[in-house]
This record gives structure tokens, sequence and C-alpha cells, in this order.
């Protein structure tokens, strides 16, 4: 297969994925030593979510040009679906467990308004609103999973690219539908319990009895292999004729046009499927993270993810993968505290404070002295070299390769 | 004018640019397999005129028809008109850089555009035919496997028109192609052009003579906006009006 | 002095009573009532009130006071009455009320102290408003019209008549019609007077207006069946219309008692949990008792054994209510005072509903301002330059934090905020400076990138402020003459600090016109950023105008920090706030024209008031809703507002 023939790392990535999986299931408290901590575990599985998103991430920007600020917020509404549907089936166990001692056993709509009440209690309601017509079930909510981001990209991006919204605006544009979802779902009346956001995620219905030491490594391997899958789709798409495409409208969208390709089409294409692919990613992470509230949406959140793709060097998928993983955990050590502090004599360094200031300085030097990311140390065992093309990028277009990033 | 019908009529466009006329009641037409080469000075709104065929400009009034069916033009897209068999090639080589030469003649080669239809593509034996052919007449069938950034001026200019030709246009525009071509480079371009003509209509741009006169075609010479002579290029030579326009009045 | 003037002026309101107050003393006066005073009932006490403070002496308001204060005391021996003050627990000094002077010392024995009842001390209360309503103390006499303003009572209403006529303050003297009328409509038992009064006040915009005429017009509702003829009818109701619920008018039928209530769903359930026998109620197993029917049925068969009230399964609110008619009844049975009432309201609300607008704009006006001065730096930066700056938020933030910390060394409010303008200018000019000489100029013509690197030094600038001025709000005091607001009206009104916006966003908006039109600095930044190559090759140095330019911008975010920070709390996350709005200002209004960054603040910030007013409780949705309009209108006018037509646009 092509796929295989052009991204010679891609039996790398696979190699190593699953000697990674394979390493933390020996080492997890359910299947092996115990030398990885249920919440490690849980926070690995986190990370192989977060670098499935970033891979969304890398396809829209890195592939095709488009800086999207929104991606995080398909990402948590994602989460967002599939936490309706835990919340829902979880709290109708407790609900008629505790009605089970009742003198007189509940009707189905009692149950329903003591789900409603448990639920909605902390925004001060008690009755469903529309939007949990579903939530009783799980296949349906797997479906909004996917259906509920998939069709606001769809709609956002034929409004956005029917119109040639391009580069620096439509970021700004993306961003303010990410703030614009974030103020809606910070609101007690949204119907998502407004910034409660839901919580206890991280039981599953019906579960009670099996440890969180299994699920966690259950949904480790899930991640890990929805990761494996979204690899494999990513490199099929950007290996053929599609990613000729959309590399070509990154550089140079007009000229794609003057082909007789319809950008609109392709564009919403990637948009869309990538924005599906970050709510599967989201799906998997808030039932590991166990809560999900509107500040995860906030476009900072989808900034970061563009700035991981960016550390981990755009335009080549493992590059994505690298920057997710190895930002979000070194942000989790820095910020968990478990850091030790920097004695100056004068002045203590504490890295829970200093750590923003140190990721933002450094992604500043990233993006000035190394457009590669942390990509780029590949090249020097791979001899890939970049073009010498004295500044010019590869394109007209505000999103086309660097010198630096392209290779020759 | 062919006896065959016309491919393309140009009938009484006008655009204006904050109260500059580019264009400026233009009719013009094309059959369907001739050489037509368009002379002006600066400002006489060819390339205006290329960026209203092909959709990126839309003008203030007039008609652009199209084909048997006379179909306008004006209102469809650039991917639409691009698709119905306009190909362009623009002044400064635009090929995707960051992209072999292969990938771009396939990318070109006409196919479905759809983006469904283009994920599940798999070149066939034609494709990769076609690829090499069109390789062949450009003269870059040694460097297919390089990155189009890579190659010479020339080289990419070929390649543009490579891709154009893979496009398989009923119509080429051809903005300029001799530019920057040492002169072997230029009689091989006019080859191509020539080869082309015989089966599709070729409208180049064009200002330097001696290639115009190479391509040995009718001669459309435009001034602000508008056809100003139409002829042989030893005709339109010896029109006072066009003597003007370049010498000066 | 102050005696006497009070004595002129009772004996010139209250006539009738001057000729008997020639030769009388209070004391006299009291004695009089002296049975009914120590007896102390609410009943029988208002004749008294009335002589003393009718007497005309100069001593009655004295005698109220004490009285109310219950600081008067009756000396058993004689029976006269004292203002007693305690010298110690056992003795206390009696006051002539007449005289003012102690008339000697008498232990408690001797005394007995008067204890008016709440009752009888409003009744005082309302004795004394027409002392004061006459006090010669303007300040004393606008008091005392508060008073009834906030509670009025009937019992004002004539002294506050009487008290018209003699008042010489003209203003006091339009309060006191005012207060006159308001008494009027609520206590005059005269129905033409209250209609006067009530019309009185059409297309006022007075709070107190709106305040009295509520009461009138309150309605009840009623079934319409057993009504009195006399009752003052609003209108005929149906039950299930939209201003009266089937529940609400099934209450009111059981209320009247005109049908018998039917057990409700949770009163069954809890008949039936006390009728379980045997795993079973009435023959049904409790397990099948899981829904609504088998429930029924189970009840059905306990009533049929009477063992709880009957319950019919065919009873439905709906059909208990319908055919009934209701009707809504004013409280007030004056058909003529409920009729000027609901026109009155009516003009008064037509013009609450126009003045709110202009409050409306106002507001909306206000916000522009702040949205445009918050954006301007970026119609520089973004708009002239094309470079995109996430960090434009945080150098607001600097500036406010500027101001913060020069109002920690200065403690002078306006001084330190005339030292801060410049100060956060200087501050905010030397970072933009920096940023523009340390990142952006490396990454001109790549915006994606620059996006990316400036967000990198916002976090970096964010949290920096949070290390070194901790994440809780810091004040930024404006001076005192900055306090209050400019009212027009009940209704209309705006506080001076946003006035001092408003016209700090004006002078921007000329020192940019000035400096992009007007300076060596506007021509070659206009140059630069039309022709880059051509600008230099006459001789300017683009890199010396690009950084200057981009201070410029930088350092009037500088200034927008100090003035946004006067109205919010300055915070490391008050630059995050506006950055999104400000990108949209500058896009919607059209990039490159400073007269489409105001139009787009404009329209934003109108816009958001507007859709507040539609949902004043909800602020974010406001937001929302805007975000929303901003992407559709958007479609629209890719270009924003004003755009650049034809070729200098560029594809």
């Amino acid at each position: 297969m092509t796929m295989f023939k052009k991204n010679p790392s891609l039996m790398v990535f696979i190699a190593l994925l699953a000697i990674f999986t394979l390493a933390v299931t020996f080492m997890s408290e359910a299947y092996g030593t115990g030398a990885l901590s249920t919440s490690f575990v849980k926070t690995l599985g986190k990370t192989l979510c977060l670098a499935l998103v970033a891979i969304a991430m890398d396809l829209v920007w890195g592939y095709t040009g488009i800086l999207s600020l929104g991606h995080f917020a398909f990402f948590g509404l994602g989460g967002y679906m599939i936490g309706m549907w835990l919340m829902y089936a979880r709290t109708e166990i407790i609900v008629i467990e505790s009605m089970a001692n009742a003198p007189i056993p509940p009707t189905p709509s009692e149950i329903s308004d003591a789900i409603g009440t448990q639920i909605f209690g902390v925004v001060g309601s008690s009755d469903f609103p529309l939007i949990w017509s579903f939530a009783h079930s799980f296949w349906a909510q797997i479906a909004l999973v996917v259906l509920v981001p998939g069709l606001l990209a769809l709609v956002f991006g034929w409004l956005a690219f029917r119109s040639r919204v391009t580069g620096v605006y439509l970021s700004i544009l993306t961003q303010a539908m990410t703030l614009a979802l974030s103020l809606y779902l910070f609101q007690n009346d949204s119907g998502l319990r407004g910034n409660n956001g839901l919580s206890g995620l991280q039981n599953l219905p019906g579960a009670d009895a099996i440890s969180q030491d299994n699920i966690s490594i259950w949904f480790f391997w899930a991640s890990a292999f929805a990761l494996l899958l979204t690899y494999l789709i990513a490199a099929f798409i950007v290996s053929g004729k599609f990613g000729s495409v959309i590399r070509g409208i990154r550089d140079d969208e007009a000229r794609v046009r003057f082909l007789g390709y319809s950008v609109e089409g392709f564009k919403l294409f990637v948009f869309t499927l990538t924005a599906v692919i970050a709510a599967i990613g989201g799906a998997l992470y808030y039932p590991q993270a166990g809560i999900i509230n509107p500040a995860e949406i906030a476009p900072i959140a989808s900034i970061y993810l563009a700035v991981w793709v960016a550390i981990g060097g755009r335009g080549r998928i493992y590059g994505a993968v690298i920057g997710a993983a190895f930002v979000s955990l070194v942000s989790t050590y820095f910020t968990g505290g478990q850091a030790p502090d920097i004695s100056l004599g004068f002045y203590t360094i504490k890295w829970v404070d200093w750590w923003l200031v140190f990721l933002g300085l450094s992604f500043v030097l990233v993006t000035l002295f190394a457009p590669k990311g942390i990509g780029g140390l590949f090249d020097l065992i791979t001899d890939r070299m970049s073009p010498n093309r004295h500044g010019v990028p590869l394109g007209p277009d505000k999103g086309s390769l660097r010198e630096e990033e392209a290779e020759k | 004018m062919s006896n065959t019908g016309t491919l393309l009529e140009v009938s009484g466009i006008s655009v204006s640019f904050d109260g500059f006329k580019a264009i400026n009641n233009l009719s013009f037409a094309i059959g369907p397999a001739e050489m037509r080469a368009i002379i002006g000075p600066n400002g006489a709104g060819k390339t205006t005129f290329m960026d209203i065929v092909t959709g990126k400009t839309k003008p203030d009034e007039g008609k652009v028809l199209w084909g048997e069916l006379s179909r306008n033009l004006i209102g469809m897209n650039e991917a639409k008109i691009a698709r119905a068999g306009i190909g362009r090639k623009f002044q400064r080589p635009t090929v995707f850089e960051d992209q072999t030469v292969f990938e771009n003649l396939l990318m070109a080669v006409k196919n479905d555009r759809n983006p469904l239809k283009v994920l599940f593509f798999r070149p066939k034996f034609k494709d990769l035919a076609k690829v090499e052919e069109l390789a062949a007449e450009i003269g870059l069938s040694d460097q297919l496997e390089r990155k189009s950034g890579e190659l010479s001026h020339g080289q990419k200019q070929w390649l543009e028109i490579g891709m154009l030709l893979a496009q398989d246009p009923k119509l080429l525009l051809v903005d300029e192609p001799a530019a920057g071509m040492t002169l072997g480079e230029r009689e091989h371009t006019t080859d191509i052009l020539k080869e082309a003509a015989k089966t599709r209509a070729v409208v180049v741009v064009e200002h330097d003579m001696e290639f115009v006169r190479r391509l040995d075609c009718k001669v459309t010479v435009l001034h602000e906006g508008s056809v100003l002579a139409e002829g042989s290029l030893d005709h339109v030579t010896q029109n006072q009006d066009v003597i003007d326009v370049y010498l000066g009045r | 002095m102050l005696r006497s003037l009070i004595a002129a002026c009772l004996l010139m309101l209250s006539c009738s009573f001057a000729a008997q107050a020639q030769d009388r003393t209070i004391q006299d006066v009291l004695q009089e009532h002296a049975e009914i005073i120590s007896q102390s009932s609410r009943r029988t006490i208002g004749p008294a009130i009335d002589a003393i403070a009718g007497s005309g002496l100069p001593a009655a308001q004295d005698v109220l006071q004490a009285w109310q204060a219950r600081d008067m005391w009756q000396r058993t021996s004689d029976g006269l009455f004292f203002k007693a003050e305690r010298i110690d627990s056992s003795t206390y000094d009696l006051i002539d009320f007449a005289t003012g002077e102690s008339v000697g010392a008498a232990t408690k024995d001797d005394l007995e102290q008067l204890k008016p009842n709440s009752g009888i001390r409003a009744m005082i209360g309302a004795a004394l408003v027409q002392f004061q309503l006459n006090a010669p103390d303007p300040d004393l006499r606008r008091e005392a019209l508060l008073a009834i303003q906030r509670n009025g009572e009937a019992a004002h209403l004539a002294p506050l008549r009487a008290s018209i006529e003699g008042e010489t303050d003209p203003a006091i003297k339009t309060l006191k019609e005012t207060a006159e009328r308001l008494l009027t409509i609520s206590y005059d038992p005269d129905d033409a007077a209250r209609v006067e009064a009530i019309e009185g006040f059409k297309g006022s915009l007075s709070l107190d207006a709106r305040a009295a005429l509520n009461p009138v017009i309150s309605t009840k509702i009623l079934p319409a069946e057993g009504l009195s003829e006399a009752a003052n009818v609003k209108r005929e109701l149906r039950a299930g219309s939209r201003d009266l619920s089937v529940e609400a008018a099934y209450d009111l039928l059981v209320s009247a008692g005109v049908i018998e209530t039917q057990p409700s769903v949770s009163e069954r359930k809890a008949a039936l949990e006390t009728h379980v026998e045997n795993g079973a109620v009435a023959g049904v197993p409790l397990a099948d008792l899981n829904t609504q029917e088998a429930r029924d049925r189970a009840y059905a068969a306990l009533a049929q054994e009477g063992f709880v009230p009957a319950f019919d399964p065919n009873f439905t609110m709906e059909a208990a209510v319908t055919g009934v008619s209701f009707v809504e009844v004013y409280d007030e049975p004056s058909q003529a005072v409920t009729g000027a009432a609901e026109g009155t309201l009516a003009s008064i609300n037509r013009a609450v509903g126009l003045n709110q607008f202009f409050d409306l704009s106002l507001d909306g006006l206000s916000l522009a301002s702040i949205y445009f001065l918050a954006a301007i730096g970026l119609a520089i930066t973004f708009g002239v330059m094309g470079v995109i700056n996430m960090a434009h938020g945080e150098f607001i933030m600097m500036g406010a934090y500027t101001g913060y910390v020069v109002q920690q060394i200065v403690p002078d409010y306006t001084v330190s905020i005339l030292l801060a303008i410049p100060l956060a200018f200087a501050v905010t000019f030397a970072a933009g400076v920096a940023m523009e000489r340390l990142i952006i100029r490396w990454l001109y013509n790549r915006p994606l990138e620059t996006l990316l690197a400036t967000f990198g030094v916002s976090i970096a600038l964010q949290q920096l402020a949070k290390n070194i001025f901790g994440t809780q709000a810091r004040p930024l005091t404006s001076p005192g003459w900055l306090d209050g607001a400019l009212s027009f009206n009940d209704v209309v009104s705006i506080s001076y600090i946003r006035i001092a916006i408003f016209i700090l966003a004006l002078i921007f908006l000329g020192v940019f016109l000035f400096i992009m039109k007007k300076t060596r600095l506007g021509l070659e930044t206009r140059a630069v950023t039309q022709n880059p190559r051509m600008a230099a090759s006459m001789g300017i140095n683009p890199d010396k105008v690009n950084m200057l330019t981009f201070g410029l911008g930088s350092g009037i975010a500088g200034i927008a920090g100090v003035a946004i920070g006067l109205y919010a709390k300055v915070t490391s996350e008050l630059g995050s706030d506006y950055i999104v709005q400000s990108f949209m200002t500058v896009v919607v209004g059209g990039v490159g024209n400073i007269w489409g960054t105001l139009l787009g603040a404009t329209m934003i910030g109108f816009l958001q008031k507007g859709i507040e007013w539609f949902n004043p409780s909800n602020t974010l949705a406001a937001q929302t809703y805007m975000i929303v309009f901003i992407i559709i209108f958007i479609q629209f006018r890719p270009k924003g507002i004003i755009a650049l037509k034809g070729r200098a646009a560029g594809d």
C-alpha cells in the first residue's frame, strides 16, 4: 500500500504504540506489577486521547492550512455527549436502588423525576431539557458524539468556507465560535448544568463491582486503539491524491481552484472529519478525567492544541502525537507540584507558578528558531533536509509551509 | 474565425476598480481549435480578461458564453469553470512546490474532482500512462520524483503547462508562458502550445513580439480594456492605431 | 427664637385654635385629656393627640416627641405631665414642657411612665409630620417629605395639604404638591380627587408615581359565579389561557368551595402505603404497583370499601374548570379610579419605555466606547500592519496594572490617574517595541505563526502578572469627581466614569486620525504597509516604522487598560476578557479602516445591550448570541462593514 510506502514512520509508530501499550499493561495495578499507579495510567490514557485530537489538528492545520481554534470545542462536545449518558445511566441505577426500599415500587415517571432532581438539582431545576431526550440510550448518545460536533462543524465550516474566510480571519472566527459555545454552556439554563459541568463520569454504570484499576486500563486500551485507528486514517488521507490536494490548498488554494477542485468542499470535508475525530477523542478522554465543564472548551484550550502540534512539528502526523504527549505530560509534571523547586538564594522558583511563563516563552522560541518542532530531531536521524529557498515559504497562502518545515 | 462555430464568446463585458475601467465593453470570440495571441500595452486589461473568464473577477456587466450550449460562465466559481474545460496558466509559474512533479501532474490529470472520490482514488494504469506521456512532452521524465520547488524557472513553467494539458481543457488561457525562458526553452514552449492548439483552443497573452511571431496565429490587440485591432501579426503591426498605442502618440 | 417661629407658623395655619391658645399652657391641654392619655389605648387616644397637635402651642412638638420616645412621665402626686431625664436608676429629673426648664428631681416611685404602644406611636408620628412640614429649616422639611414618600399614610394627607400654601421655597413646594398627589391617590376617600391626582401623573417617569399607582390597579381572580354586582371587574378570563393556568383555576374553584378536591397523585400514593396488607393493596400485589394504572385500580378498590376518599379516575383538572368563567376584579371598588389609573399607567409605561430606550442607547454607547478603546490599538497593529497580536489583551492588562502600581505610590487619585496614563503608554510602548524587535519582525507575512508566538507571550505575561500581583482582583480607584452619575430623570442616567471613557474614546479617535493623516509617522506607516519595497526605496526605514507603529498600537492598548481598569476590576485575566471581542470589532468593522473599527464597536456594543434587553438576567446568553450574530454577519460582509475595494484590497 502506498500509505506504508509513503510513511515509513507508520510501522515504527505502530510498533512503538504496541510496545507502549503492553508495557503499561504489565506495569498496571490491574494486570501487572503495579509499578504504575491507576491515576498515572489514567493520565497516560488521557494523553493518548490528546495525541489523537492533536492528529486531527495536524490534519486540519498542518496539512490543510486551516488554523482552527475550535477543535478542542469539538473534543469537549464529544465528552459532553458521552457524559450525558454516563451521568444519566449511573444516576438511574442509584435512584432505582434508593427507591427499591420504598413501600410501593416506583412508577417510570417517578424514577425519571428523581433522576432529573438528582442531576439538575445543582442548577435549581428538576426537569429534563430537550437535549437530554436520548440520554437514556447508550447507542443514541454514541451516535450524538459523532453527529453533534460533526453537524456543528459542517454548518460552521460551510458558512465560513463558502464566504472564503481564510487565514487569521478564519482563526478568529473559529475562536469566536468556541467562545460562544463555552459561554453558552456556562449558563445554568443551557441544559448541561452550567459551570458545574457533568461529573462522576469515571464511574461506569453498572460496573461498581469492577475496580477503577481495571477500568482505567480498559480505557487506556480503548484510547490506544482509537489513536492507532486515527493514525492509520490520517496516514491514509494524506498519502494519496487527497493528501496532494489538501497540501495544495494549504500552500496555494487559488491554484487548486483553477485545477477544478472545489476547495470549499475539501476544506469542509477535512474540517468536519477532524471535528468528528476530535469528538471521539473527547468521548474517550472525559470518562478517564471524570469531569467535564465549560472551562474545558474555552478558546485557550484550542490554542494549546495548536501549540502542541507546533511544538511537535506540524505537517507530520507523528509530530502531532509527540507534541501533544510531550507538552501535556511535562505540563502535568510541572503543574502537579512534583517538580522540585529551584532555589536561587534570593528567590525560589516554584514550578507551579513559573511553568506557564516558561512554556509560553519556549513556545515563542520554538516558533522562531525551530519551526520543525520536536519532529525536527528525527530529521537528524533520517537525513531529511530542508530546501534552501532564502526564506521564501512554499506557497503564497498564509498557512503554507515555511522552508524549514518542508522536505527537500 | 473558425467556421466550426465558437467555443467562447465574450460579449460586452465591463469591469471597473474604484472608477478605473479595466475592461470596457469588451467583445471577443474564439473557435474550438484555434490559437490566438492577445497583445497589448500594460494596463490594457489582458490579465483582467483572463480573471473574468476563469471566474476570479466578477464583471459589472456583460456575458461570457461557453461551449455548444452557450452556457453563461458569469456567476460560476473558479473550480466549476475549470471543470467545464477552461485551463489557466498564470504569469508567474504556480506549481505546488512542496510536492513532486508526479504529484503535481497526477493532481491535474482529468478525473472526478469530488472529495470522496479523490479520497479513495488510486491511480489506474491510464492515469500513470498519461502522467508519463505529459512528463515526456514537457521534458521532465527524469524529474518525476523531485520536489517541484527545486525545478528551474523554465521547468516550472513547463510543469505548469503540463498540468494544464493534463486537465484536458477545451480552452487554454496562457499568461506570458515564455517569461524568463532561454531561447531553447522558448522554442520548446512554442512547440507544446502549437501541438495543443491542434485539438483545442489556446489563448496566449504575451508581451514578446518575437514569441508571438513564432506562434504564427491570429492576434488580438487590447487597449484600455477593449479590442483595438484583430488579424495576423503583420496586419496588426501595420495598423496605425496599434503603432500609436505602442510607440506613443 | 426657633420656638417662636414655629409658633408663628402654627398660628397662621391653625387660626381656629388661635383664640384658645392665647392663655392656655400645654399642661392644660394635657390635663384636659389626662385620662385618655394615661389610659393609652389606640381606640380612644385620637382626640388627645389632635388636641395637642392642634393646640398651637410652641411646646406641642416637644410633647409629642417626648411622648413618642417614651420620655413623658406623669407625676402620681398631682397628675402633671413632664419630660423626664434619668439621673440614676431611681431618680429622674423633671422638665417642664412649656419652659423647657427643670422643675426638680423626683423618685421613680412618684412617677409613672407613659408607654404608648406602636400603634399610638405611629399616630403621634403622623401628628408630628405637620410640625416638620412647617419647620423653618428647609432641610427638615425635605426630610419630612422623604419620610412621607417612604411610608406615606392617610394621616399625613391633611397636614401636608395644609402646609402647601404656606410653603415659600418653590422647589419644596413642588415636592409637596407631588407628595400630596401621591397621598391623594392612595388615601383620599373622594374618588374625584383621586382621579384628578392620578391623571396628573400622565407621562410622568417618577418611580413614586408608579409605586402609588400599581396598588390601585391590583387585582384578584375569582370565579364569576356569586360575584357581587358592585364588583369592579377588569375582564373575564377562561381557564387555560395565558393569564390563568388550569392548575390555578382549579385551585381557585377548590378554595371557593365550588368543587370538591380530588386526592392528588401523592396523596393517593400515601393512602396506598398506609393500606398495605400482606404484600398487597386491596388485592393488588405490591410488585404490580409500579404503574399509575395499577395504582389507580388499587385505590379505586380501597375507595369502594370506604377506606379512602373517593377518586374519579376520569377526573382531569381541565374537565373540572371548563365552562367555568372567571373574572379578574380590581381590589379598588371605584371604576373611575381604576380606569384613570390604567390610562395613566399606560401613558407612564410608554414614556418609561421611550426613556428606557434612551438609557439603553447610553449603555450601548458606553459599551461601544469600551470596545473601541480596547480595539483601537488592534486597529493599528492588526488593521494597519496586519500583525495579529494575541498578547494585545495582556498589554491592556499591563496598562491597568501600571495604573494600580501608580496608585500605590501616589495616593491622590486625580494625580495618580493623570500620571498613570502617560506611564501606561510608556510601559506598553516599550513592551510593544521589544516584542516587535524580538519576535514579530521575524514573522512578517506569517500571520498564523505570529498568532501562536504572540499567544506564547500572552500566557507568559498572564502568568507573570499572577505571580507578581496574585490572583485576586486589584482595585483601580477613580478620582472622586468621577463618582456618581449624571441622571436626566428616574430612568435615564449614565455614570460619569462612562462619560469619561466615552470622551477618552473620542480623543483616541482624534489622535489616531491625526497621527495617521497628519504626521510623518502616519504617512510612512501607510507607505510601508501598502508597499514596503517601494517605501524602502524612497528612503523610509521600514524596520523603524514598523517598530514605532507597533509600539504606538501597544501604547494605546496600555492607556485603554487604565480606562478599562477604572471600569472593571484589574486581574491578570482582564485582557483575555476583551481580546476576542476586540478582534471581532476590528474584523466586523473592516480591516485597515478606523471608521470601520468605530462602526464595528458601535454595532457590537449596541447589539450586546439590545440582546441583553430582551433577556436582562443573562449576559452570558447575550454574548453567545452576539458572537453567533457576528459569525453570520461575516458571511454577508466577509471584509467587514467598510471594505477596501478594488485592487487595493488584494486577493
